[in-house]
């Protein structure tokens, strides 16, 4: 890299690895603050354990596998009911956005059902399913149905007509219409969906698992309340922290792969 | 050498040959035209949308190979003529008969709108044009033609949301030309672009349109255009055929010479008199 390379970006020099770690500047302070804040005993640990006490009982929960086990029964508890609610949501908003006559059938019926907020379900889920892991994922599956399900509809119905028109003159099939035309076009609007489902799921799944459940981290945490670890309990929360973020770095970069074309995308 | 011609830039010195190479096209044009271009005719054609009844009783015959302009103050039906004509519309009564029984990719339209898919690199929406043939095995190349016909064969890889708007117009008219269509319809495809973008626009439309003979149907609102471009000018008003001017110049036409200038006055003072009556 010679100094004439750098020259047209003076502004804003080009510094990738720094560039990377801009965002962790935030979350990393507050942990410093909260060490130094339990160190000088501003905070006492009965209410507030140390980054470093959490770590440690993370470390040992690591040790004893429980960690591992906990995080991988939520995790998939969380992607088998986003499956199927997803899956479910998905294809009922393009059968809505594609069938007149299917949107007739069952939009009024999912627009009633949406209005109830699917935690209130809770105590009939327990009653239908236990503690069961069904009732887990039937809560998951309910909680991403509708934005996925509204978010596919709209993209779908708000797709340029003017280019349907287009298509049909060049004599696109109805399949290809579908995969040319109209699926991409929804696709910006069905991802804004995916990313509130995302946050949806993990919502649902811990508030599940702390009323009923057996194992998961949102059990863990329930645990650890009984006990008064309150290192523990802290350490669920942190970890939910960090899913859920990976869960929206994996639909971002989803979302960069396959709308490169979107000028929101495009590399400057 | 067809081709080398195509590659000079508009404002290169003609060269010696190229009176020859312009008597060979214009040759090919008269052999081809009869081949190429559909002619059509329109009898008693009527449109109406509910009460409103926008065409009132059309009949027009159109030569093939034909360049027709129709004008009209907005509201007037040109734009509804246009989509009979290419079937995107069906009439109320009355009917539309092409030459020959064309098939799908024969009849092309292009839009204001360039109606790009923007998901699509601009190479696979010209690719969209070929209709059926999308499948075949030289489908790339033909797209690739028809990009360099408009002169955008190094924007084939680009997604159109990086175009300038006269660019996207230009991939939109590779679209319509890659299926050599017999019949080419515009509506108003030149409306949202600037001033100079425009006459580039034009003399691009003009060359195409001699190179492939087919018959074009131009529905626009400005008048200098129309007669610039066009054999012949319809001026339509209240839903009928008020004026059939024919365009007698030779071609390439000066842009802002007299002759021009006297037809397009004569067919805006037409223009602006029938808006009197209404107001």
């Amino acid at each position: 890299m010679s100094l004439i390379d750098s020259l047209p970006r003076v502004g804003a020099p080009k510094l990738p690895k720094v560039d990377g770690l801009i965002p962790w500047i935030v979350p990393l302070a507050i942990v410093l603050i909260w060490q130094l804040a339990c160190v000088t005993g501003f905070v006492p640990s009965r209410v507030l354990p140390a980054p470093t006490d959490v770590a440690l009982a993370g470390w040992k929960l690591l040790l004893s596998g429980e960690l591992v086990r906990n995080i991988w029964v939520s995790f998939w508890r969380a992607s088998i009911g986003f499956v199927i609610g997803g899956g479910i949501g998905f294809a009922f908003g393009l059968a809505n956005g594609l069938s007149q006559l299917s949107a007739k059938l069952t939009d009024t019926t999912l627009q009633m059902v949406r209005n109830i907020p699917h935690l209130a379900l809770i105590p009939l889920v327990i009653l239908w399913f236990g503690i069961d892991e069904s009732a887990k994922l039937f809560l998951v599956a309910l909680g991403v149905f509708f934005p996925i399900y509204l978010n596919t509809l709209h993209g779908i119905r708000t797709v340029d007509p003017q280019l349907i028109e287009m298509g049909r003159i060049y004599g696109m099939t109805d399949g290809e219409l579908f995969r040319r035309v109209i699926f991409p076009g929804a696709l910006p609007s069905i991802f804004v969906g995916l990313r509130f489902a995302l946050g949806i799921m993990w919502l649902t799944l811990i508030v599940a698992e702390t009323i009923a459940a057996s194992s998961g981290l949102g059990y863990m945490a329930m645990q650890a309340r009984e006990f008064m670890l309150i290192d523990v309990v802290v350490l669920s929360i942190l970890i939910y922290a960090l899913l859920g973020k990976l869960a929206d770095s994996a639909s971002r970069a989803l979302e960069r792969l396959t709308l490169s074309w979107h000028p929101a995308f495009q590399k400057k | 050498m067809q081709e080398a011609l195509r590659f000079q830039p508009v404002d290169a010195e003609p060269v010696d040959h190229a009176d020859i190479v312009v008597k060979s096209r214009h040759l090919r044009r008269v052999t081809d035209n009869a081949a190429r271009g559909l002619s059509l005719t329109i009898r008693g054609l009527r449109k109406a949308f509910g009460d409103n009844e926008v065409l009132r009783g059309i009949d027009l015959h159109i030569p093939s190979g034909q360049f027709v302009a129709i004008v009209g103050r907005s509201g007037c039906g040109k734009s509804t003529l246009l989509r009979l004509i290419a079937g995107l519309d069906a009439p109320t009564a009355g009917s539309i008969a092409f030459g020959e029984e064309p098939r799908a990719q024969d009849v092309r339209v292009m839009f204001q709108e360039p109606r790009l898919l923007p998901w699509a690199r601009v190479l696979s929406n010209v690719e969209v044009g070929l209709g059926r043939e999308r499948s075949s095995a030289d489908a790339q190349a033909r797209a690739e033609r028809a990009l360099v016909e408009v002169g955008l064969g190094d924007k084939r890889a680009q997604w159109p949301s990086v175009l300038s708007g006269g660019q996207k117009q230009r991939v939109a008219l590779a679209r319509a030309l890659v299926s050599q269509p017999r019949v080419l319809a515009f509506d108003e495809p030149l409306g949202a672009l600037d001033a100079l973008t425009r006459i580039s626009m034009q003399q691009l439309l003009e060359r195409v349109w001699r190179d492939q003979g087919f018959t074009a149907i131009l529905v626009t609102h400005d008048v200098a255009e129309a007669v610039a471009l066009a054999d012949r000018v319809l001026v339509i008003e209240d839903g009928r055929i008020a004026e059939d001017v024919t365009i007698d110049l030779p071609r390439p036409r000066r842009r802002g010479s007299a002759e021009l200038a006297a037809l397009e006055g004569e067919i805006l003072k037409h223009l602006l008199e029938g808006s009197e009556d209404t107001l």
